[in-house]
């Protein structure tokens, strides 16, 4: 009972000053939406990663021609099938598609059958010549349904068109989002390929353990080619993400540190006023527990309010908004993707850290000063 | 009678041997019963208000014994003071001392937060203290909006809430016209027939004059100057 009545003599309290609590709010929920905005963000777009890469072969082989990438001769993959352990390769026939219309980027892929992870909203696969099947960002870019004929500038510099059978989606959309799917002889003939030649080769492998002596096996028989592990794609796409991540959370560290110095002026200097009241509630009888426990209501309303409107903030800037104002310095080359909508992922573990980071110092900051004053004598506090 | 307070060599010095100490209260020794009105009288600066606040236990002598109720305060840790002041104490001071921007009610509550009653029973308390004084219809109004004598009751309400054994009065006329005085002081008349124990700190001949006064304390730099029985 004695601490509901402090609490609600708490928010009496707040209420009282609210204008400089909103103030206050505001700012602290701005620095913590933001902070939570570059984690959510980072780590959502981790995850689509890894969602990719769950399907990925063991290894992606590459060949270098003056150390770039080069198309690799599809009969590699005859030879590398024979490698012991090897438990398939298949050339891979893909592409990246600068759509000036639109100016998004489109990957697109030539296929022979059906990709795995990959589910029609509609319609059907491409299964004959002049046809394609598209992401949703696509889609969505060009204006075009199922059924519609859509235009796209071979190397050729032809105007090729070609009729959409189907649209699709996938556990990630990133994966799926800027994909177009045709046969593989459209493909090679829109990019003016030659039928020998793949983008690259995939290969799997029966033990896992035995991937990187596999890939030293390939590098070994093929010189010019670049074997590239699943694990080194995993640690790739983390190594970027947690660098910009990183680069940004560096950035806005400063606005927290600017955050905690206004946020430790505002409670450390309790004012007069401030200081004369816990005069007189020590006078009447109040003890410095009580004291003590007012000022940590009244901060843990403060903070957790921040708090949780900064988190709502961040999540809806992320997963609504398409986080439009981090993305370009986070996802980087992706801003020639068409828009893509993150699905929605939180990791408990860092909410606890941000909480903790954020909630713990403003709490303390309210508290120690107060308990600076509330020691003291009410005659000193109250004469001063 | 029984001794209620009880001093003995009280001295209270601020910024001890600092070049700007000041001697507030020195060498008080001074015996005050329980049911008496006792008046600390002397001019700005005498160390009464000084005296007041080290029998109301807020604040510690420097050297000397306080006794109240047979525990020496001086000694005694800060939760017990707390506990002290809770219970035996109201204290009703010069400038009010009233939260501002919060309601009449909730002023007059305050001392009951930290204690172990329901709401319904405070609310319940506050209401009937307010009703005794006059002021149950300002009870939703903020106590900035109320005229300096109805603050001065909300003040004394927020002094008796508590049922205090004794009534600690620090100028209490300093601020209120001579019929708003004459209104506090039967206030204070009639809680003395009730049983309170009164001490008050003014110079307003008003009240030290007034025939409910028992014992008049003249103070001067700190020293006790003379004690007179009406």
């Amino acid at each position: 009972m004695r601490h509901l009545k402090i609490l609600e003599y708490a928010l009496s309290s707040l209420l009282r000053r609210k204008y400089r609590n909103i103030s206050l709010i505001t700012v602290y929920a701005l620095t913590i939406s933001i902070l939570a905005s570059v984690l959510f963000l980072t780590h959502s777009l981790k995850l689509e990663a890894a969602h990719i890469l769950i399907d990925a072969p063991d290894l992606v082989v590459q060949k270098l021609s003056a150390g770039r990438h080069d198309l690799i001769p599809s009969e590699y993959a005859k030879t590398i099938r024979e490698i012991p352990g090897v438990g398939a390769a298949e050339p891979r026939y893909w592409g990246y598609y600068y759509d000036a219309l639109s100016h998004s980027n489109y990957t697109l892929i030539g296929i022979d059958r059906n990709l795995p992870r990959l589910s029609l909203i509609e319609g059907r696969m491409p299964s004959g010549e002049g046809e394609c099947a598209i992401g949703e960002g696509v889609a969505i870019a060009r204006i075009v349904a199922v059924g519609d004929m859509m235009p796209l500038i071979s190397s050729r510099d032809d105007v090729v068109l070609y009729k959409v059978t189907g649209t699709f989606r996938s556990e990630s959309n990133i994966l799926t989002n800027d994909l177009i799917v045709m046969g593989r002889k459209d493909l090679l003939q829109f990019f003016n390929l030659s039928a020998d030649r793949a983008t690259d080769i995939t290969v799997t492998v029966h033990n896992p353990n035995e991937v990187t002596t596999i890939a030293d096996k390939i590098k070994k028989t093929y010189p010019a080619s670049r074997p590239i592990t699943k694990n080194e794609i995993i640690r790739t796409y983390d190594a970027v993400f947690n660098w910009r991540s990183g680069m940004m959370l560096t950035i806005f560290a400063s606005a927290l540190i600017a955050f905690c110095i206004l946020a430790w002026d505002k409670a450390t200097g309790i004012g007069a006023e401030e200081k004369h009241e816990i005069g007189i509630l020590k006078a009447i009888g109040w003890d410095t527990a009580d004291i003590l426990e007012l000022k940590f209501w009244e901060g843990i309303v403060i903070s957790l309010t921040s708090f949780l409107i900064g988190l709502i903030v961040a999540f809806v800037h992320v997963f609504f908004l398409n986080a439009s104002i981090l993305s370009p310095v986070i996802k980087g080359w992706s801003v020639l993707f068409p828009a893509f909508r993150l699905t929605p992922y939180i990791d408990i573990y860092q909410i606890f850290v941000l909480a903790f980071l954020t909630v713990t110092p403003y709490v303390a900051s309210t508290i120690i000063p107060s308990w600076k004053t509330a020691i003291t004598d009410p005659e000193n506090v109250m004469r001063s | 009678m029984d001794s209620l307070i009880w001093t003995e060599q009280v001295t209270k010095r601020y910024n001890p041997r600092k070049p700007d100490e000041i001697l507030a209260v020195d060498d008080v020794s001074l015996h005050i019963e329980k049911g008496e009105v006792v008046v600390l009288k002397g001019p700005s600066g005498s160390g009464k208000t000084t005296l007041l606040s080290l029998i109301g236990c807020m604040g510690r002598p420097t050297s000397g014994r306080i006794v109240i109720e047979g525990k020496d305060v001086a000694k005694l840790p800060e939760r017990f003071l707390t506990l002290i002041r809770r219970r035996t104490f109201g204290i009703i001071f010069q400038q009010f001392n009233l939260i501002r921007n919060v309601s009449v009610l909730e002023n007059v509550l305050l001392p009951l937060y930290p204690v172990e009653i329901s709401f319904a029973e405070m609310r319940l308390r506050g209401g009937k203290i307010l009703e005794d004084l006059g002021i149950q219809n300002r009870m939703h109004m903020k106590v900035n909006k109320l005229s300096g004598g109805e603050q001065q009751r909300v003040a004394i309400a927020r002094a008796l809430i508590n049922g205090p054994e004794i009534i600690i009065a620090d100028e209490p006329t300093a601020h209120l016209d001579r019929k708003l005085s004459t209104d506090l002081l039967r206030i204070l008349e009639d809680l003395n027939t009730a049983g309170k124990t009164i001490v008050i700190a003014t110079h307003d001949p008003f009240v030290y004059d007034h025939h409910f006064v028992k014992r008049t304390v003249e103070m001067r730099d700190g020293r006790l100057l003379n004690i007179q029985q009406t």
